[in-house]
């Protein structure tokens, strides 16, 4: 599993770090970023859910095999 | 939802906005619109016509359009009140402001409002929320919940959070009041420049201090006025939205949340017995009750959705309590259900104005709703449910007074 956060798009809402605790959290300045040792989302299921909360569309998913 | 409309829907533009027959439900005179319509047409108080978005998907879509402009100063915008009109032509910073002057903006506040920073808070909400709780039950009962907690619980957080004296807060909370909804647009553009000339002196002041404390109007004033990066009239116009959003919703959220579990006693009952359901029940309340109604744009070009256009100069609005409980989107929308996954709900809005402090609204909700109910076993509406008044349909939803025992 592969994510892309567009920081320049994010807005800092946090819906992703809600979501998915375990992946994504917020840096000093606010915006998105994942958990260390967490880059490749760890087959979290409620990284889509993140990617689908988040208000700016910031967050993609993509497969590592596609 | 009502079978009784055609798919051209009512004959006659429903009217926007209209006043709730229940506090937690949706006004009845939008139930033409229930019938899994993307949009419709509504008429205004001023006789005017927009698009009102009732559809989930359609409202996630156009609410991150950025053909649609949240400057209330364009040709078109759509007031949804006298109060909205006398009001249009001032700068608003943040939700009147489009990309990049918005973002720009919202990149200087984002910083205080994270997750985390909401967490870190925790302790002192806690310590709040417990000492409002001592005092109200040391007096009681009865109570009169809104002035008793409601109200002072997200008051006092903000006045910590901001640097600004809780001393001061029965004028705040005034003409906070008065702005929302006050009786004439006389009276809210009043209100405006009392709630400016204040927050505008405490800007002043707090500029005037060698060190900066610790609040948020302390960071804008030493890190974004003295530098040059905002003005001091943006500075003020962003310490009203902070201290009259930060206090107001969050007051209407433990009202009116208040009141819809003491009205569906087997849910409450199931809360007490797993403590573990307070962040799902919160986000469930948040949508049921989608307490800001009417989000307001204006399209800039035009927009095909479901089957419609949406002309550029046309306004449109989001009738967010509807949105919430679309049934392509929630089984059985209009039931209060602790397990269902409520959290793509738009209570907060979508887009790139999505509520600044999302995260401290459900930090204080769950600290305020869990401890209430948890140190309240007996908690009861003291008065018939039928009988206690809530708020109009133009301004934020919530309980205008909720008398309750225990």
């Amino acid at each position: 599993m592969h994510i892309d956060i567009d920081k320049d798009v994010c807005i800092g809402a946090g819906q992703c770090a809600l979501a998915a605790p375990g992946v994504f959290t917020q840096d000093d300045d606010g915006y998105s970023t994942l958990v260390p040792g967490h880059e490749n989302g760890t087959g979290d299921p409620m990284v889509r859910e993140a990617a689908r909360a988040c208000p700016v569309s910031a967050i993609t998913v993509r497969d590592s095999t596609g | 939802m009502t079978e009784l409309t055609d798919a051209t829907g009512p004959a006659e533009p429903v009217a926007f906005p209209q006043d709730r027959t229940c506090p937690y439900h949706p006004p009845t005179g939008y139930d033409p619109l229930r019938d899994g319509r993307a949009l419709s047409r509504v008429t205004l108080y001023d006789g005017r016509e927009a698009w009102l978005v009732t559809a989930y998907a359609a409202a996630r879509a156009l609410l991150a359009d950025p053909r649609l402009s949240s400057d209330r100063r364009l040709p078109g915008f759509p007031s949804p009140t006298p109060r909205f009109e006398a009001a249009r032509y001032r700068k608003v910073a943040l939700l009147g402001e489009d990309d990049p002057e918005h973002q720009r903006q919202r990149r200087m506040m984002i910083p205080a409002f994270t997750v985390k920073r909401a967490t870190a808070l925790r302790p002192t909400i806690q310590r709040t929320v417990d000492g409002l709780l001592d005092a109200m039950i040391a007096q009681g009962p009865p109570a009169e919940l809104v002035s008793a907690f409601a109200l002072p619980v997200p008051s006092m957080v903000i006045c910590g959070l901001l640097g600004v004296p809780y001393a001061d807060h029965e004028f705040f909370e005034e003409q906070s009041r008065r702005l929302l909804r006050g009786p004439t647009a006389d009276d809210t553009e009043a209100a405006r420049e009392r709630l400016e000339d204040y927050l505008g002196g405490l800007v002043d002041a707090k500029a005037k201090e060698p060190e900066p404390g610790d609040g948020i109007l302390d960071e804008i004033v030493h890190q974004r006025l003295r530098t040059g990066e905002l003005e001091r009239s943006d500075a003020v116009s962003l310490a009203v939205i902070l201290l009259v959003a930060g206090h107001e919703t969050t007051a209407n959220m433990i009202s009116l949340g208040t009141y819809t579990l003491l009205r569906h006693p087997g849910r409450l009952a199931e809360l007490r017995a797993d403590p573990g359901l307070l962040p799902a029940t919160v986000e469930e309340l948040l949508r049921m009750l989608s307490i800001a109604e009417g989000l307001q744009r204006v399209a800039v070009e035009d927009i095909e959705i479901a089957g419609t256009t949406i002309r550029a100069g046309e306004g449109v609005l989001f009738a967010t309590s509807v949105i919430n409980r679309d049934t392509a989107q929630y089984d059985d929308p209009d039931a209060l259900d602790l397990h269902r996954p409520a959290l793509h709900h738009l209570a907060f809005g979508f887009g790139i104005h999505q509520c600044l402090g999302q995260n401290l609204a459900r930090a204080e909700l769950e600290i305020a709703l869990g401890s209430l109910v948890t140190r309240l076993p007996g908690l009861r509406l003291a008065a018939p449910a039928d009988a206690i008044p809530f708020k109009p349909g133009d301004t934020i939803q919530g309980m205008l007074e909720l008398p309750v025992t225990w």
